[in-house]
């Protein structure tokens, strides 16, 4: 048996902060990302972009980037809309959020671009 | 149509069918629907055996009393109004019942139980029975409250989406103290799951009285949250042995800012559980919901209460998670069975499906659905299985799957995480979970040591019994 290693989490330290689906993988690629947009559109979700600072990431509600792309096909425009979001906030979480308006509820929400976490 | 009025009393015994039995019968939309399969006495006629379950457990009783005649029992009479074989079994049959829906109080699975399951299952003229389904009609449907808040309201409150949420119960069941309980619990959710629970043993015992453990555990899950930022919770366990005792548990719950609490349905009661589901509707808290004792009653494929019942009762009284089984791990339950009696918790309107035990369409109209909770005996290894099988609108609960890797819970909880994760974004990626498991696991390892070391504790392990209680139409497949 493996020597056992210590679970490395501190509240001191910001990066051991997580922020839900996603966030015990390592980053995901662009190819991945890619696979999830085409997922959220699969299912016929509405895609959009939100962010938050990292420090204050625990909230129901985050920044709104723009408005939800209502009936948004094009997973390359829709990837494109993340980007932006994140060029603009660089230091921010960027999340990636599929709207079932049927269910009123979200289809999936993942992190697409991590924020500082120092 | 026949009427009662102007008939004479003539005492005596008669045959339950002259009554009882009606295959002419147009089912209403408002009936209340059962199907039993009834194993009759050698002699009993099917017709018989089928009126006399009707009768029994409506408005009949053994000898015609003069009292029959001031009302009209047509319109409250319970009638057997179809008979179908068993696929491959000829010691029983299905019998269909209708009962017109004023013979039952609104709103009250209790009383629903009283008469379905009551009296009848004792009768001598039968040698067993059991309830396999009933369709509820939308209009006593609505007078139920049903789930406190249903799975969306879950979501948003526990901010979880995209995926099935992560649970631990908490092990060694007995014994514990309050302070190494909570300890159990801070470690588990540090790793990254989302709940630990109550075993449902635990309530208030020597050991670990009820304040103490509530206080300890909710001290965990506020350092939880605060040291990795996502929402947390741990199911406290208020059933008591009197209802007052249990809204005080439920009450002291509240006031530490616990966002759910727990009810064992079956031992605790459906009074007691539809009372508790509506408190926690007036007091925003979650209810996940244990069901001890259900193999007793729905276990035996002759006798008792098949559990697509009980759930269906359960989601009536109210909860917002229900044990469903796993198919794949250490306790009884048959896939395709699981699949449909997880339906009708979930979904909005579930068809009428042979294949997967379901005999009546059943609508739930705007009742909100419940999380189905698989757990026991279950670990890294059947992520992939369990994603396939449940989807995303389920809990999955690894106890000893959590507890027992090598370098303690924190380390277990971040390999089912890692395993979780991998599993979802694999199958948003239009892979097939269950078929490339092993590939999907092996490589989302490689950067998870906690996962790594965990698949090297469980591979060996399976649980591959037959099931005791398959469906009637798979056997006869077999």
């Amino acid at each position: 048996m493996s020597e056992i290693l210590e679970y490395k989490s501190r509240l001191s330290d910001p990066r051991s902060r997580k922020f839900e689906t996603f966030s015990y993988l390592p980053p995901l690629s662009k190819a991945e990302i890619r696979k999830q947009v085409e997922y959220i559109v699969a299912r016929g979700w509405n895609p959009a972009v939100e962010h938050a600072e990292p420090s204050h990431a625990g909230g129901a509600y985050w920044y709104m980037w723009k408005l939800p792309m209502f009936g948004e096909r094009d997973v390359d425009r829709i990837l494109a809309e993340a980007e932006a979001c994140h060029k603009a906030n660089p230091d921010d979480h960027v999340r990636l959020v599929g709207y079932d308006n049927l269910r009123q509820t979200q289809g999936t929400a993942m992190v697409v671009y991590r924020g500082r976490m120092d | 149509m026949a009427t009662d009025q102007g008939k004479t009393y003539s005492a005596g015994v008669k045959e339950y069918r002259h009554t009882y039995w009606e295959p002419t019968y147009q089912v209403k939309d408002t009936d209340l629907l059962a199907c039993f399969k009834i194993t009759p006495q050698a002699g009993v006629p099917r017709e018989e055996a089928a009126a006399a379950v009707a009768a029994e457990s409506s408005t009949g009783t053994w000898t015609t009393v003069w009292t029959d005649l001031l009302t009209d029992l047509d319109h409250y009479k319970g009638r057997a109004y179809r008979i179908e074989d068993v696929p491959g079994d000829d010691s029983c049959f299905y019998a269909f019942v209708a009962y017109p829906i004023d013979l039952f109080e609104e709103g009250s699975v209790v009383n629903v139980f009283t008469s379905l399951v009551g009296n009848v299952f004792g009768f001598k003229a039968i040698r067993a029975l059991r309830l396999e389904d009933v369709r509820f009609p939308i209009a006593y449907v609505m007078t139920c409250g049903g789930p406190p808040n249903g799975i969306q309201v879950e979501r948003d409150k526990m901010n979880k989406y995209g995926r099935p949420l992560l649970g631990c119960t908490i092990k060694p069941k007995l014994g514990l103290s309050a302070k190494n309980y909570g300890r159990a619990v801070y470690e588990c959710l540090r790793g990254g799951l989302d709940f630990t629970k109550d075993d449902e043993n635990v309530n208030s015992q020597p050991f670990m009285r009820w304040r103490d453990r509530f206080g300890y555990v909710m001290e965990a899950v506020k350092k939880a949250e605060a040291e990795t930022g996502e929402r947390k919770g741990h199911y406290l366990n208020v059933t008591a042995p009197t209802p007052e005792d249990m809204y005080k548990r439920a009450e002291y719950a509240k006031s530490l800012d616990a966002p759910i609490i727990m009810h064992d349905f079956l031992t605790g009661g459906f009074c007691a559980n539809t009372g508790l589901a509506n408190w926690c509707r007036e007091n925003r808290m979650l209810l996940h919901i244990h069901r001890a004792m259900h193999a007793v009653i729905d276990r035996n494929p002759y006798h008792g209460i098949h559990f697509r019942v009980l759930l269906k009762a359960l989601r009536l009284s109210g909860g917002d998670h229900l044990h469903t089984g796993t198919v794949v791990g250490k306790l009884e339950g048959d896939r395709q069975a699981t699949l449909g009696w997880i339906d009708l918790l979930r979904e909005r309107h579930v068809r009428e499906d042979r294949s997967r035990g379901i005999f009546f369409d059943q609508d739930w109209g705007s009742m909100p659905g419940a999380l189905a909770v698989a757990s026991g005996g279950i670990h890294v290894w059947h992520m992939p299985a369990l994603l396939a099988i449940f989807g995303d609108e389920a809990v999955f609960q690894f106890g000893g799957g959590t507890l027992g890797h090598p370098w303690g819970n924190a380390a277990g909880a971040c390999a089912n995480r890692v395993a979780l994760e991998a599993c979802v974004r694999a199958r948003n990626e239009g892979r097939e979970v269950e078929k490339e498991g092993k590939d999907i696991l092996a490589q989302a390892a490689k950067s998870s040591p906690e996962l790594k070391v965990a698949m090297e504790t469980w591979k060996e392990i399976k649980f591959e019994f037959d099931v005791v209680d398959r469906l009637d139409a798979a056997k006869a497949a077999a």
